[in-house]
């Protein structure tokens, strides 16, 4: 009897023990004597459940998890047919209401298909983005990509067939596409998962992005903290170089294309475009002032397309199903879906892509199921380290670039991070200050020095003295910060901060809290 | 466990990203491969061959956390400290880890056996507080993680 069963790779899976299961399954199956297929997915994303096992039962999959090695022989014992007995089976994987209640486009083929297989990629949807980009000619695709709504979802949220047109206009010898792999942000991991979990995507992506606007050299900026991304990358894009879909005639096309996988070196501003350009370019990553715009002078001063992975990733699905189906997924200037990442102290901890326009609360409290701790939640942190910290009476925000804004905060990456009511926000505060000053490329004032005196100011407070006037030195700071730094590194770090101060008072007096605890 | 600078091998490695466009970052990342950190001695080749000075590409050198100017333990424990594992105690847990070494951030123990950094996020924030030993990464650390990787790293 033959078994084929689906086990993440993903690092986030593996973390959490599903090699030792997926050796568990081989050595069970050597000794039942049964003919094991057994492959390497990327992560569905539901990673309270992970290590989660799928097995081929005649046409569809059972899921079961999350799976130690001791669960193993139990699984073989019963066999596909009467799998569904098992105790730890969670029904079939797209009926488990966290993956049922999402709308999958760039997410779709995670979890399901083998990530470095050209044939299953193919097999599910893939290629078919590139074939109608071809038919429709690089002009028509660029004004595809504009008509779906399409914005960076690395977190400025820059319209992409702007920024794609403008590159494509600018007279060059040569241009560039850059793939932002420097996921740094805290509590964000949907581009790990997608470059583990279907690397072809972004291939295909940025094939596109580079025939549509005259590139035929892409680099992809992974940080060197993902060692299992920058693996799958590296493989999938030898097999796609190997099989004709990247080179000198890629996939096809007629144009030429080829991507080159480069390793950040442990600096989170780097993934502020114009530092990943230097950095690419084996300079220091220190911000350059815009203008010019990377579009106009990018990479080697070349007009350069950079985008966020899963802005590039989400490419080939708009393609393929028309702009259209795309722009109406969302709410106001925010169109199509979003990766939200749960994260944290969360019961429910996992990758939800959904369209724009969910409210903050729903998302913690409905699909996150409140703390891991099983605490009150009492903050939530939006878009990363340079997000601002909401409140339980903010649950009402919506998950939008612009609702996000008009509550003073970012949607960033697509990261929430809960805390329960443990959480000392003046701690937080003074956090956010010293990773500034930690991670400070050092090329504006405000950043590189503020960040420094600002940790300081919070020491002060945090010590009870002269509290008040150190508060206000802290928001004198934060509006020098805001507006007088180089980049989003000084220029948001005010957020979690001022929000922090603004939503959470109480914890900033503490000579109350230590009269409280004595 | 230092690896003997070895010129040849150096220069070899220099070579054979010649003609690269921004061809610092791989060699330093190969270089760091081969020798476990970034041979002083190699520098002024570097520098000679991608036509720069000693200073920029030391400045470089000392930009990047990842660039290590002298080799580290032979296991390497990172441990992320940003916010998605301070939500789940990772402050606590790491001090525990470093007590159970008797380390402090960016040590490594008298006997060379285990250096333990910090990292700013390891994209493993569902499954926090996690860490990465030798780029195997682990999730969910907890009061037994300290001792369970003593007996990883057979300490």
């Amino acid at each position: 009897m033959s078994l084929e069963i689906f086990v993440p790779r993903d690092a986030a899976a593996r973390a959490v023990g599903a090699d030792r299961v997926a050796n568990a399954l081989v050595a069970e199956a050597h000794r039942l004597g049964l003919v094991l297929e057994l492959v390497r997915t990327g992560s569905r994303g539901l990673f309270w459940l992970e290590p989660m096992v799928e097995l081929e039962t005649g046409g569809s999959r059972l899921a079961f998890g999350p799976m130690t090695p001791a669960d193993v022989p139990g699984l073989l014992a019963l066999g596909p047919d009467a799998a569904k007995a098992h105790p730890l089976c969670l029904g079939r994987p797209d009926d488990i209401s966290f993956l049922k209640r999402q709308t999958r486009i760039t997410f779709g083929r995670c979890g399901v298909i083998d990530p470095l297989s050209l044939d299953d990629y193919r097999a599910h949807g893939g290629y078919r983005g590139l074939a109608r980009a071809l038919s429709l000619g690089p002009a028509a695709t660029i004004a595809e990509v504009s008509r779906s709504g399409l914005r960076g979802l690395g977190g400025a949220g820059f319209p992409t067939g702007t920024k794609w047109r403008t590159a494509a206009e600018t007279d060059a010898d040569r241009r560039y596409i850059v793939c932002n792999a420097d996921e740094g942000d805290s509590g964000t991991y949907a581009d790990r998962m997608l470059m583990e979990g279907d690397p072809f995507s972004v291939i295909e992506g940025m094939t596109i992005a580079g025939i549509a606007v005259g590139a035929s050299s892409g680099f992809v900026y992974i940080r060197s903290e993902y060692p299992d991304a920058i693996r799958s990358m590296r493989e999938a894009v030898d097999i796609a170089r190997a099989s004709g879909c990247l080179g000198p005639d890629a996939a096809g096309s007629g144009s030429a294309f080829d991507i080159e996988i480069r390793v950040g070196a442990g600096a989170y501003v780097c993934g502020e475009e114009t530092s990943l350009l230097e950095s690419l370019e084996g300079k220091r990553g220190q911000v350059r002032a815009k203008p010019p715009l990377p579009a106009h002078k990018g990479l080697f001063g070349r007009p350069t397309v950079i985008n966020n992975l899963l802005t590039l990733a989400c490419v080939p699905a708009i393609l393929a199903e028309g702009a259209d189906r795309y722009a109406a997924l969302g709410t106001g200037r925010s169109r199509g879906t979003m990766a939200v990442q749960l994260a944290g102290n969360v019961r429910h901890g996992g990758l939800f892509e959904t369209p724009f326009g969910l409210a903050l609360g729903e998302i913690v409290d409905e699909i996150g199921g409140g703390t891991a701790s099983g605490r009150p939640v009492r903050a939530v942190q939006v878009g990363g380290p340079l997000g601002a910290y909401f409140p339980r009476a903010l649950f009402d925000t919506r998950f939008d670039y612009e609702s996000l804004a008009a509550r003073d905060g970012i949607l960033g990456h697509g990261g929430v991070v809960v805390f329960d009511d443990r959480v000392d926000m003046a701690r937080q505060a003074r956090f956010a200050l010293d990773f500034c000053a930690h991670e400070s490329c050092g090329k504006c004032t405000p950043c590189r020095i503020g960040s420094v005196r600002g940790t300081e100011t919070m020491d002060r407070i945090l010590r009870g003295e002269q509290v008040g006037a150190n508060l206000a030195l802290i928001e004198d700071l934060c509006q020098t910060l805001k507006f007088g730094s180089l980049c989003a590194l000084g220029g948001f770090t005010p957020y979690p901060v001022m929000s922090a101060l603004r939503h959470f008072p109480e914890d900033f007096d503490r000579r109350r809290l230590a009269a409280a605890a004595d | 466990m230092p690896v003997a600078w070895n010129e040849p091998q150096a220069l070899q490695i220099i070579r054979r990203h010649a003609g690269r466009e921004g061809a610092l970052l791989p060699i330093l990342h190969d270089l760091q491969a081969a020798f476990r950190c970034i041979p002083p001695p190699a520098v002024p080749f570097v520098a000679h061959a991608l036509n720069l000075t000693r200073a920029e590409v030391h400045g470089v050198v000392s930009f990047y956390r990842d660039f290590r100017e002298a080799p580290p333990g032979r296991h390497v424990l990172k441990l992320c400290r940003a916010e998605a594992c301070q939500a789940m105690d990772g402050d606590r847990i790491a001090r525990r880890i470093l007590d159970r070494f008797g380390l402090d951030w960016g040590g490594t123990t008298p006997d060379g056996r285990l250096t333990v950094e910090a990292a700013y996020c390891l994209g493993l924030c569902a499954c926090a507080p996690s860490g990465l030993l030798d780029e195997v990464p682990i999730g969910r650390l907890n009061e037994a993680s300290p001792d369970e990787l003593a007996s990883e790293v057979g300490a």
